[in-house]
């Protein structure tokens, strides 16, 4: 079907319109309506700051999701590596001068938002990887300098994002980092290696962790430690999840949240908030939007003729699925709490403006799947 | 192009492999999280529902209201009365401090309570209630409501309290209530089930005994609450039961006379109805305002009350233990008379003393009086003829009769949890317990109710009525129950046990009709032969109302009031040579060293109805100190007679 819209040469706006992917879309949309009624719910059944500020975070980004649709992939190309110097740019920005809040130095105020750009970092290393891997012979993929350099890329900003703190946004970046690394061809064994590597390192990594990461680590092992104090998050969201059974509380009626037992119920925990009022079968259907969402990126990325572009459509989709596992495993109590927002689900403008950003830039893959760069 | 056709197929090859390899990864973990999900939400939803509701749910107890207590006309002698307490919800003020100051000035607070309630405001969140005030005076609340509208968050609430209208008058009766302490929680089930902060709980007496049946049962609200423990709403309220109420067979105002008259006293007045056995009075003196203890008692109040030495947390009626002196002598001389140790008409020369194996026992007339037959020993409480009835009958013949008549053992069957026993002392007794032989001067102190022999005023009571009822045992109690058997009833049953018996001593057999049934020995004869009983209880009667009698003084002639009764004379101490020859009046001993002044007796005479106890601790004779009470309690418990009479009139036409 997608492969029907082939032509060559210039394409009208029409057929712009047309090429847009719809299914996308429509996941994005419902996305959309279902945080917006889950931050509604979250304040209790009121419009209050934060379903308000939401929704319209939701409609400026979606806007700007469209406008960055038609941006061709070649100027991400061209841009790759100066957006990536920006944003680390930003980050160095933070680290000196940026807004503290609960202890971390995130936050760079732009008066109508506070922008984190660890979150856009996310986006940003995609691109420079896929521009990185673009122009690289297969054949010297696997040299060392061209091994070392995508690493040194990559533990610069998870480095700036760490000494914030925020070890949720260094692993998220790590991981979609990786992924791309992973998708470029790298041979197996080094991951191998790695990841060897990394398990004997472990515990010296561990010794440099904050304490309150250290807690929650400890806690994820065992909640009941100290059930008060980190073990709370853990305990209250799968207390959330599970009463929630299979058809779930019902809307506005989860009083986990509506009594305050759960935690950062509009961020992180915005999962557990809709599975206890929406149950298992709710859960499933918010899932398969999310599965949907992952299968059309990668499906466009398949069609695709440039190498960038289906570099970068694999690895945003394989970003999206991993910020979606990192968040849900968390708040189910399968991984230690780190810091991870859901996708579009979660409040959070960044983290909303860096997936509209990705979503954008699939969806110009999509609209200008023949063009290549030169 | 930069990049080779050769090149960019390859990459493209090994991009779809790996995202191909990515995609398996992933449908791998998104299985894994369904599964989670499912763990949680489906195969543990219960434990989770469970624990979410444990999160969300408080229950609050509230007070459980207490049974009542009435006499016997139904006035309430233990009632809850409604008192305004006031609460003060921190959240809900303004300004705490500025609200407290004016408290403080309006209801007149020390700086003790202020700084107290300030500390408890501290320690606790702020949606919860700070009580000011459990008992707020009509003053306070009147001047309280004057300046509520300016007292922001003050908020005066009704509540239930305890209260005694008749205040000491029933104390021992009842006990007092005040706040359940850890040994109470654990030793009563029921308090530990109703227990709310606060609940106060008997202490002593019936409110203790009946603790069961007069706490009721809590009224339960349930509220959903946050995560910080504020009540967000009310989801139900169940309503608690109230307590049993329960009735007495005593007399407020039978009560309120002893009490008076025995006010700046240590001494006991119990009355006994001698048919149904009702108690009409039973008080201890000196007593206390129970209602102290109600809102904690304060340190001075309960010094005052502890340190006392008239001892007034003693149950005296019940609870102390007195020689009976004199007024054992009824029994005595039943004793010696149902064994046939003696004749009425035995006569004794009284000297003022007899020696005995190098004793001297002394009569409590040190000229003598002369020759004397029994009728006149116990009209004029002879001890010398009593020294020589009780040589010829033995300790142990008395131990059989004194004990048939209610000494030695309960007689409320543990109503009263410090009720004594006592003690009738035996030969056997004495081996057992002291290891020493039983020694004959010993028979003689007995015979004068001096020596091992210990009573208490309700035993005595007791063995006067069942005297005075012509011998037949009855079960005395203080509680009202409606369905026992009422006064005709049981002077038919009793003369019926009397046929019952001639007939089997005649040799007759029982009919099977039910008439005579043997089950039916409810109450028992206490004598072998009713005259020996009738001899008894009418030279009681010359003891109080002819000449020489040892009460004559206090005696009425009415006969509709008059009684007859044995004085008694207890030594607390025994009398030395020194002190017998010096003759000192009451006054100018010390007060610990005087003699107990009892006396017992029944009435109206004619056709008895009620019996009595009176003792004085340390009030001297009981001709002079407790005899003259009696004049007075007989005529108004024969007066309240017609009344209690009346009542039950109308209950039986009512029912």
């Amino acid at each position: 079907m997608l492969n029907k819209l082939s032509f060559s040469g210039r394409i009208t706006f029409f057929q712009k319109i047309r090429s847009l992917d719809y299914w996308l879309l429509v996941c994005i949309l419902l996305l959309g309506l279902i945080s917006s009624f889950s931050m509604y719910s979250s304040e209790g059944g009121q419009i209050l700051y934060y379903t308000e500020s939401h929704i319209i975070r939701f409609t400026v980004f979606f806007s700007l999701m469209l406008a960055i649709s038609f941006v061709r992939p070649k100027f991400w190309h061209a841009t790759g590596y100066l957006f990536f110097v920006i944003v680390m740019g930003l980050l160095f920005y933070v680290s000196l001068f940026g807004i503290t809040a609960s202890g971390s130095q995130r936050w760079i105020n732009l008066y109508f938002i506070n922008l984190q750009p660890s979150e856009l970092m996310k986006i940003a290393i995609i691109i420079c990887f896929a521009k990185y891997y673009h122009r690289l012979q297969i054949n010297n993929i696997n040299r060392f300098q061209n091994l070392l350099i995508p690493i040194v890329i990559l533990i610069l900003p998870i480095v700036l994002v760490l000494s914030q703190p925020d070890l949720g946004t260094s692993i998220l970046i790590a991981l979609s980092g990786l992924a791309v690394i992973w998708l470029s061809g790298v041979n197996i064994k080094y991951f191998i290696y790695s990841l060897l590597i990394f398990i004997v390192s472990a515990p010296f990594v561990i010794t440099f962790l904050e304490p309150y990461q250290k807690l929650r680590i400890l806690a994820f092992f065992n909640p009941e430690r100290d059930p008060l104090g980190s073990g709370y998050q853990i305990i209250q969201s799968k207390i959330a999840v599970g009463s929630g059974g299979l058809y779930g509380k019902g809307f506005l009626k989860g009083t986990q949240s509506y009594l305050e037992f759960l935690p950062e119920k509009h961020t992180d925990f915005i999962f557990t908030l809709f599975s206890e009022e929406h149950g298992f079968i709710g859960s499933l259907a918010l899932l398969l939007i999310y599965v949907i969402m992952i299968y059309r990126i990668i499906l466009i990325g398949s069609i695709c003729r440039t190498f960038f572009s289906k570099l970068f459509c694999y690895g945003f989709g394989s970003a999206i699925f991993i910020y979606i596992v990192v968040n849900m495993s968390m708040v189910l109590g399968m991984v230690p709490i780190v810091g991870s927002p859901l996708p579009i689900m979660s409040y959070g403008g960044s983290s909303m403006l860096a997936t509209m950003t990705g979503l954008g830039i699939v969806m110009g893959c999509r609209i200008y799947n023949k063009e290549l760069i030169v | 192009m930069i990049s080779s056709g050769d090149t960019s197929i390859r990459k493209s090859k090994i991009i779809s492999r790996r995202i191909f390899i990515i995609s398996i990864a992933k449908v791998v973990v998104f299985t894994g999280i369904i599964g989670r999900l499912f763990s949680l939400q489906v195969n543990e939803n219960k434990k989770y529902l469970r624990l979410s509701d444990k999160n969300r749910l408080r229950e609050w107890k509230l007070p459980p209201v207490r049974g009542e207590f009435f006499d016997y006309f139904g006035n309430t002698v233990a009632g809850n009365m409604e008192v305004y307490r006031l609460h003060v919800v921190p959240e809900q003020v303004e300004n705490f401090n500025n609200l407290m100051v004016r408290l403080k000035n309006i209801l007149d607070l020390s700086d003790k309570e202020y700084s107290k309630i300030v500390n408890k405001k501290n320690k606790q969140k702020p949606w919860e209630t700070i009580i000011i005030s459990e008992n707020l005076s009509w003053e306070q609340f009147s001047k309280l409501n004057l300046y509520l509208h300016e007292l922001d968050g003050a908020k005066p609430v009704l509540s239930v309290s305890r209260y005694y209208p008749y205040k000491e008058n029933f104390t021992h009766v009842l006990g007092y209530l005040s706040r359940a302490s850890v040994s109470d929680l654990e030793e009563n089930e029921s308090i530990k089930k109703n227990y709310v902060p606060g609940l106060k709980v008997g202490k002593s007496g019936l409110e203790k005994t009946f603790e069961k049946d007069l706490i009721g049962t809590n009224g339960v609200q349930r509220y959903e609450v946050n995560a910080y423990g504020k009540r967000i709403n009310q989801l139900d309220h169940t309503v608690g039961k109230k307590g049993k109420n329960i009735t007495l067979t005593v007399d407020a105002e039978v009560q309120k006379f002893a009490n008076d008259i025995l006010i700046g006293k240590s001494g006991s007045i119990s009355v006994m109805d001698i048919y149904t056995g009702e108690i009409v009075a039973l008080h201890s003196s000196p007593s206390f305002d129970p209602n102290l203890f109600l809102h904690g008692i304060s340190i001075n109040d309960w010094k005052l009350i502890r340190e006392n030495p008239l001892k007034p947390l003693l149950n005296k009626t019940v609870s102390g233990l007195y020689s009976p002196g004199s007024t054992i002598k009824p029994i005595v001389a039943l004793s010696a008379l149902e064994n046939d140790v003696i004749s009425p008409n035995m006569k004794v020369k009284c000297t003022g003393k007899i020696e005995l194996y190098d004793h001297t026992y002394h009569c409590w007339k040190e000229k003598g009086h002369g020759y004397m037959n029994l009728r006149n020993a116990i009209k004029q409480s002879c001890d010398t003829y009593f020294y020589e009835v009780s040589r010829r009958l033995g300790v142990d013949r008395l131990n059989v009769t004194a004990k048939k008549f209610g000494l030695g053992s309960q007689v409320l069957n543990g109503i009263f949890e410090n009720e004594k026993k006592g003690l009738v002392p035996s030969t056997k007794w004495k081996k057992n317990n002291l290891g020493r032989g039983w020694v004959l001067g010993e028979t003689l102190l007995t015979g004068i109710g001096q020596g091992y022999i210990q009573t208490t005023p309700l035993q005595l009571c007791l063995m006067t009525a069942q005297l005075a009822n012509g011998g037949f045992k009855i079960h005395p109690r203080i509680i009202l129950d409606k369905s026992y058997e009422d006064y005709e009833t049981i002077k038919k049953k009793m003369s019926q046990n009397i046929v019952e018996r001639e007939d089997v001593q005649m040799g007759l057999i029982p009919t099977s009709d039910g008439l005579i049934n043997s089950s039916e020995n409810k109450y028992s004869i206490l004598f072998r032969n009713q005259e020996n009983v009738k001899f008894v209880l009418e030279a009681m009667f010359g003891s109080t109302n002819e000449l020489f009698g040892t009460s004559y003084k206090s005696r009425i002639e009415d006969k509709k009031y008059q009684f007859a009764g044995k004085t008694g004379t207890a030594q607390v101490k025994r009398i030395t040579e020194k002190a017998r020859e010096l003759d000192l009046k009451t006054e100018q001993i010390p007060y610990e060293e005087r003699d107990h002044a009892l006396y017992i007796a029944y009435g109206p005479y004619k056709n008895p109805r009620y019996a009595a106890s009176i003792i004085i601790e340390h009030g001297g004779s009981g001709s002079k100190a407790a005899a003259p009470i009696a004049t007075k309690l007989f005529k108004l418990v024969i007066d309240r007679h017609e009344i209690r009479e009346k009542i039950k009139q109308k209950e039986i036409q009512t029912i």
